[in-house]
This record gives C-alpha cells, structure tokens and sequence, in this order.
C-alpha cells in the first residue's frame, strides 16, 4: 500500500534515510525520540517534503512529485486540525468541497460520518464550544469522510489525557478496520502503538533500526525496543 | 522614581492643557471655517485609513506566501517610516505626483490632463504613503499568526487559493484589518505637517493646521485654544475605539517567521502577487529615490543657514533622545513591575491623544509671562518631542525589561543585587539593544519633526525640517531638495549610529 524506496533527505546536519513498506490494511508506529526524523518521514509521505532520492509509493502508484492535495491520504496532527471559526458540521463538510457548497446527498454524508464518531447532537458547536476529546472526533469524522486508502496520524491525541486517549485509540482502530485504512502513526508512546497498530518501525538519528510485526517483538523484545517498553 | 516621573509626564501634558482650557473660556462658539476643518479631518483620516488598509491587503498576502531575495529587506523598510521627516517625503511625493513631477510630464507626453496634488486627494496619497507600511506590517503579522498546521491542512484538503482566502484570511482579516484602520484614522487626524505643505485653503484644513493658523497668523489664542481642545476630544474618540478593539502591535520585530506554504503556486497568482509587491516597492521608493537624485548634486552650494540650522537640529535631537530615555526608562521599569501598569501606559499614550501642537500651545501660554516666546522655542520642541516619542519608547523597552526580569531577576534578587548595581550589571546590560533603538527613534522623531518649531520659531533659529520648509515655500525647490537629502541623512544616521551602538557587544 505504502512504499518508500530508499528515500533519503538531508538538511542542516541531519540525514534521513528510509526504507520502508506497509501493506494494505496494516497499521504502522513510527517511534523514536524527538529529533529522529519522524515528522520528516511523515511530511515526505505527505508531501510536504521531497525526498533528495529515493520514490513514494502509495496504492501502487508513484507519488513522489505529487503535490499535497492529490496524494490520496488524510492526515490527523496533534491540534489544529479544525478551524475555529467554523461549526463542527462544517469542518467536517470540507472534506466533501472546501468551497462547503453541499448537496443534500453530501449534507446527509456529513450527518452520517459524525454520528460514526458519536457527534450527532453537536454539529452545530465550533471548537471553542467542544471539549479536547470531540475536537479530535470532529477531526475524525472528516477523515472517515474523505474515505482516502492512507492515514497518516501525527502524534495524535497527544493533548488529551491518558482515559481520552486510550478511548480515542480504539475509536480509530474501529473505524480503521471498517473501512479497511491504512495507516501510519507518529508517537512517541509504545503503549499507543500497542493499543492500535499491527506493525513497528523505530526511527533513530534519522536511519530505521527496527521494523516489523509488533506483537512478536513485545512477546521477546529486541535490545532496540527496551528503553521504550 | 518612576512614579515621579509619570508624574512629571502627566504634569507635562495635563499642565499645557490646562492652560489652553483656561485660556479657551471666553470663546462660545467654533464658526463654520472651525467646523469646515473637522468634517475635513475626520474625512481625510477616514479615506486615508481605508486606502492604506485596502491596498495593504494584496501586498502582506503576498508577502507572507512568496519567498524571494530582499523580502527582510523590504520588510524591514517597511518599519522605515516612522524614522522617515514627513517633510523629506512630501518633496519626494511632489517630484513624483506634483505638477512639475513624473506622472504629470508622462500624462502630458501623451496628451492627458496633468493632476494636481494639492488638496484633498494630496493629503491621502502622503498618509497612504506613510501609513501603507504600517498596515502591511500589521496585517502580515495576522497572516503569520495563522498556524502553520493550518496551511498543511488547508493542502491536505486541496484548498484553492480561493478557499483559504474564505477560511482563513478572511477571518483573520475580520479580526486584525479594523484595529489597523483606527491606528492609522487616528495618525491621520493629528497630521499637521501634511497638511500644511499640501493642504491649507477653506477646503483643505485640518484642526491642527487651523490651530497653527490660529496661533501665526492671528495670534487668536482663543481660538486656537478652543481648536486644541475639539483636537484633543477627536483624538479621546480615536483612541478610545483603538483600545475597545485592542490593536496588535506593528513596532515589534520577529516578523519574518517562516511559514511554510504549499498555495498560491499557480501562474496567475504568482503574477498578482509580484505585481503587488512591485508596485507597493514602487510607491514607496521612488519619491525617496527622486529626493536624493534631485538633491544630492546641491547638497554642497546649500546656504549656510541650512548648516546651522541642521547644526542646531542635531542638538535637539540629542537632546530629545536623552530626555526622551530618562524620562521612559523609570517609567517602563515600574510598568514591568505590573504595579498600576495601566494607569501608567495611558499616561505613557497621553501624548498621543493630546497632539504635540496642543501641548506646544499650552506651554506657549505658560511661558509667557516669563520668557520670550521665541527663545523657548527650542526647550520647548525638545520636550514635546520628547513626550510624543514617550509612548513608542515604552513599547520598546517594557517588553525588553520584562524579558531581562524574567530570565535574570530571580538570580540577581539570589545575589542580592539591588538598586544601582542591579540597574548597571543586570538591566542596562541586557537591554541594551532597546535602549539604543529607543533613543535611535527619538532622535530621529526629532530630527525630522516640523510640528511645533513652527509655532514659535525665530526666522533665524529654524531646525533643519523648517528651514527646508521656508525653502519650499520661497520656491527655492533646488536648495530644498539638497536640505531634504543633508535631513534624510540625518535623521537614518541619527537613528543607525545609535541603534548600531545598542548593538554592539549586546548581550545575547
């Protein structure tokens, strides 16, 4: 589903080089400390970044000089995701058309996707009006909407607390596995990667020093694995 | 002592006003030429106000998507005016604009009417030209405030260009365009220099230029009193409707954060944009440019009244600059203390709702009965200059304080360092910086004031604005060119040297 091929980027002293696939319907954790180049892998997927060498794949084709918009992901960052001035019907809705001019079938899909995430009543709120935990499933909703083959989650959930975030955690793993995702999540919490992903990959002063399945690896943890357990 | 000092400014500024209240008793009613200038005033600023906020508009979006050579730069120029002599510029404009200026030779090359500039309409074009920066530099700083996710998140989702101008900058227009306009409205209503080059006449007149008037040529004092005061009640309202929309600040540096943008890549908009940047460069640019052209050749031929009169304008300078620090000093460290911190900021800003011309009018009637006017017309302008730098000041050091206390205060208060030394090995050392910048836009302030020197001042005890000024008015245009360069020097060079020498050796 995801694949980079020998990718490398370099700037300001530091040099990334990755190595990397994931099939279609696995989910990944991307762990390592700060500075060890997991933002970097995530915005080269992303596009936000291209990579010096190497190619982007995603659902087999070649995305490498794709621009942002066209690569077919949704991605989730830790906060500001949604627009504080538009209601949270809204916010999901611009994952239909950002100019949020909506057909009724639309309307209706935006109704459906926040009732998946358990925001039925509250489509009316802005931001400012949702506590942390709806926020995220604002965010949710439009990505469930968007319906893209590829999730790239970027430390999510991190502002919340720990009861939130384990809820939060499953409610991904749910709608994931309902809609078949992919996915990539960035943390730096063994105990998230646990909670949702099927696969590990730990990222460390910018070159892969472990990757595979995650639940061997937490029945006999490698030398690598120790200081995060 | 710093209290006292707020005092001191408070007396400095209440004192004057009360003497022109007194004074403005006998006086009932404001005839119609009176109520011509405030429809006048209050039009003109507003017409200033919007253009220079419209035309900002496409030129901070395009500075805050495009990355090329020489935007810090620009930028940072952007800042300039504040340091610039109105009247330096007004000559530039009029090279450009004026009957005898570019525009008009090209139009009548192709055989259009010529413009004039005098008037209405050359008023709004020298406050556009002094406020279009300003608003650029406020209305960038919303734009970089927009996070940065924002923006990625904006490419996730495949916004146009038009999409992030609905979601995002719209918005953030709403918020931040309203606060830059009553700056500038408020600016625009104490104007005087501009309005006595390009105004002037039944139809042209601001309130501070009816005062000035008042004042010269009928030595009506009455009147002119009566005139502060419906100033003063103007700029209590403009002021007033800043504070209730609580204005970001446009003075601070740190606005070149980069934000990375992934919009706005199309042919189209890279066009609209270097159009925009172009033109604003163009604008505000060239009539510098034409001054120095023009001037530069004469600067060695000037009469040597211009000399003396500049000799004089430098030892204002300095000393405004050195009033101007003692008198903020004190008072932005009790600011820092957060003891009464606004009481002391509105009497910090009182200067700026109380206009220099006022406070120049009521110190004239204080000092009457016990010196000549004209030979106070020096101390004087030197502490009204002071008092309207004040407000500037404090922004420029409080934050510099603030910093200094957080960071080292606890340690020093650990080494029980108090007092002086503290002041000596602690805060000046650290603020360093601030202090040079201050006393940098002091003196440059000064240098190119033309506000209330030309209440009282003697034919020979001109500074160097006034001097450039009778110039102009004798239509010696080749000397006033060459004075405007040797000002404009002047007054950059004032303000480097010293903001250089906070800089050199700062600490970090």
């Amino acid at each position: 589903m995801l694949r980079l091929e020998t990718v490398s980027r370099s700037f300001d002293g530091f040099r990334l080089h990755a190595d990397l696939a994931v099939a279609r319907g696995a989910r990944l954790a991307v762990l390592g400390p700060s500075g060890g180049g997991k933002t970097t892998l995530l915005n080269m997927i992303a596009g936000f970044l291209r990579p010096d060498s190497g190619k982007v794949w995603i659902d087999g084709q070649d995305v490498t000089d794709w621009p942002v918009p066209d690569r077919p992901l949704s991605l989730l960052f830790q906060e500001g995701n949604l627009f504080p001035h538009l209601s949270a019907f809204d916010n999901v809705a611009l994952g239909v058309v950002p100019s949020l001019r909506l057909h009724e079938a639309d309307r209706a899909a935006v109704a459906q996707a926040l009732q998946q995430v358990g925001l039925s009543g509250l489509a009316d709120r802005t931001p400012g009006d949702l506590s942390g935990g709806q926020r995220s499933r604002v965010a949710l909703a439009r990505m469930l909407l968007r319906d893209k083959p590829l999730a790239l989650l970027d430390e999510p959930f991190a502002a919340l607390d720990p009861g939130l975030r384990r809820e939060m955690l499953a409610l991904v793993g749910e709608l994931c596995a309902a809609q078949g995702l992919t996915l990539v999540m960035v943390s730096h919490e063994l105990r998230d990667a646990e909670r949702l992903c099927t696969d590990l990959c730990l990222l460390e002063d910018g070159a892969v020093t472990l990757n595979g399945a995650l639940a061997p690896m937490l029945e006999a943890p490698p030398p690598a694995l120790t200081p995060w357990l | 002592m710093g209290a006292a000092v707020a005092v001191l400014v408070l007396l400095a500024v209440l004192g004057p006003l009360s003497a022109v209240l007194w004074r403005a008793e006998g006086v009932t009613a404001l005839g119609p030429p009176d109520l011509s200038a405030i429809r006048f005033t209050i039009w003109q600023a507003i017409l200033s106000a919007l253009f220079s906020v419209a035309l900002a508009v496409p030129v901070a979006r395009a500075l805050a998507r495009r990355r090329f050579a020489g935007r810090a730069t620009l930028i940072e120029l952007m800042g300039a005016p504040f340091i610039l002599p109105v009247i330096v510029a007004v000559l530039g404009l009029l090279a450009i604009f004026g009957r005898r200026g570019v525009l008009n030779a090209g139009l009548g090359a192709v055989g259009l009417p010529g413009i004039e500039i005098y008037g209405l309409h050359g008023v709004v074009l020298a406050h556009v030209f002094f406020n279009l920066p300003l608003a650029v530099r406020l209305l960038l700083q919303g734009w970089l405030a927009i996070p940065a996710e924002r923006f990625r998140l904006a490419a996730t989702l495949g916004f146009t260009s038009r999409d992030i101008a609905r979601h995002m900058e719209w918005p953030m227009l709403r918020t931040v365009a309203p606060g830059a306009f009553l700056v500038i409205f408020l600016i625009c209503t104490t104007s005087f220099a501009v309005a006595l080059i390009l105004g002037g006449g039944p139809r042209a007149t601001t309130v501070e230029l009816a005062i000035y008037q008042a004042f010269r040529y009928e030595f009506d004092l009455g009147r002119a009193a009566l005139l502060g005061l419906v100033q003063v009640a103007i700029c209590i309202v403009a002021g007033a409707m800043v504070l209730w929309v609580r204005v970001p600040g446009g003075m601070g540096t740190g606005l070149d954060r980069p934000v990375e943008r992934y919009d706005g890549q199309g042919r189209l908009t890279r066009f609209v944009d270097g159009t925009a940047i172009a033109l604003a460069a163009l604008f505000l640019l060239l009539p510098i440019l034409a001054v120095l052209l023009k001037g530069a050749a004469g600067l060695w031929a000037l009469p040597g009244t211009v000399w003396q009169a500049a000799l004089r304008s430098i030892l204002l300078s300095l000393a405004t600059a050195g009033v101007a620090v003692t008198l903020s000093l004190p008072m932005a460290m009790l600011i820092a203390k957060g003891r009464v911190k606004g009481l002391l900021e509105t009497i910090g800003a009182l200067t700026i709702a109380v206009s220099p011309l006022v406070i120049g009018t009521g110190l004239f009637l204080m000092l009457r009965p016990y010196m000549a006017p004209q030979s106070s017309a020096l101390p004087v302008t030197g502490l009204v200059n002071a008092l309207a730098a004040l407000p500037f000041l404090l922004r420029a050091l409080v934050p510099a304080i603030e910093e200094a206390e957080a960071g080292y205060g606890r340690l020093a208060e650990s080494l029980g360092m108090s007092g002086w030394q503290r002041m000596r090995h602690v805060l000046l050392p650290r603020i360093r910086r601030a202090l040079g910048f201050s006393a940098g836009l002091a003196a440059a302030m000064s240098m190119g004031d033309l506000g209330v020197i030309t209440l009282f001042a003697a034919p020979q005890q001109g500074t160097l604005p006034l001097e450039m000024f009778r110039l102009m008015g004798s239509f010696r245009t080749h000397d006033a060119q060459a004075a405007a360069v040797l000002l404009l020097a002047l007054s950059l060079g004032l303000f480097w040297i010293f903001d250089r020498g906070g800089r050199v050796n700062a600490a970090t």
